[in-house]
């Protein structure tokens, strides 16, 4: 059972991948949007069976929701005229795929000379509690770092979005 | 066969070649910008497989601050993007060439 949705959200998420990048149904920003949040639901599904229940809710939370609601305000405040259809540069996009399927290669050549072995996994309890209290015991200064970090993104957003910029 | 830490590998690595190959082909700064956030979840992915297989929960922890790093990364990439495209009327990266506004 758990196998069997392991193949299915492992396709949704590569399926709903691809179609980020390479979307033949338009030419819009928004669908390729759309397709990320999709994407990134599926990935929240092998999150799930990872165990990693409090990172699955965040996913869905945060990516799923905030992040992409944020991409799409920009996508439509940006109201792009439907993108002219420009010259394909083939020379380009054959490059591209083949250093792309190089790296790849590299990956998976090393993941099969790994000797990973038939690991079998342990029980892990990925559950809030477990993951709060080591964030706020070993984990407590990055944390509190992080909440700098956004401060600093917050002001710099706010002042990167000014009218006139100087 | 049952499915183990390289099954997960594998499909992290295939969405990370597939936001690769998004950032190198494609030539709409938004998009290529969504493919970067598809590379970052297939490192997510990658780190969540190994603590769960490892039974170490610290590459949780560390997948918690990706997300939240992540999250802040685009509010200030798509604070770029719209200062951006405020000069200049354009997401195409070919139109975004030079360094002078």
């Amino acid at each position: 059972m758990q196998d069997a949705l392991f193949y299915i959200f492992a396709f949704l998420t590569l399926v709903f991948g691809f179609l980020v990048i390479a979307n033949p149904f338009s030419r819009n920003p928004v669908t390729s949007a759309m397709f990320l949040v999709l994407a990134i639901v599926a990935l929240a599904g092998l999150f799930v069976l990872l165990h990693a229940f409090f990172l699955a809710a965040v996913q869905v939370l945060v990516y799923a929701g905030a992040v992409m609601v944020l991409f799409l305000f920009v996508i439509m405040l940006l109201d792009l005229k439907a993108e002219e259809r420009r010259k394909i540069k083939v020379l380009g996009i054959v490059g591209g795929l083949v250093s792309v399927g190089a790296i790849l290669a590299i990956f998976l050549s090393s993941l099969l000379n790994a000797h990973l072995g038939a690991v079998e996994a342990p029980v892990l309890d990925g559950s809030t509690v477990r993951l709060g209290k080591l964030l706020f015991t070993e984990y407590l200064l990055p944390f509190e770092i992080v909440s700098v970090l956004l401060l600093v993104a917050m002001v710099g957003v706010v002042l990167l979005s000014k009218k006139d910029l100087k | 066969m049952t499915v183990g830490l390289e099954h997960y590998l594998v499909v992290s690595a295939l969405l990370f070649a597939l936001g690769l190959v998004g950032v190198i082909v494609r030539r709409n700064l938004l998009i290529i910008y969504m493919s970067l956030e598809l590379m970052l979840n297939a490192a997510n992915l990658a780190l969540v497989a190994f603590s769960r297989f490892t039974n170490n929960l610290d590459g949780q922890v560390f997948v918690f601050f990706t997300i939240t790093v992540a999250a802040a990364e685009v509010a200030v990439g798509l604070a770029l993007i719209v200062a951006l495209y405020r000069k200049r009327q354009t997401t195409h990266v070919e139109d975004l060439t030079t360094m002078k506004l």
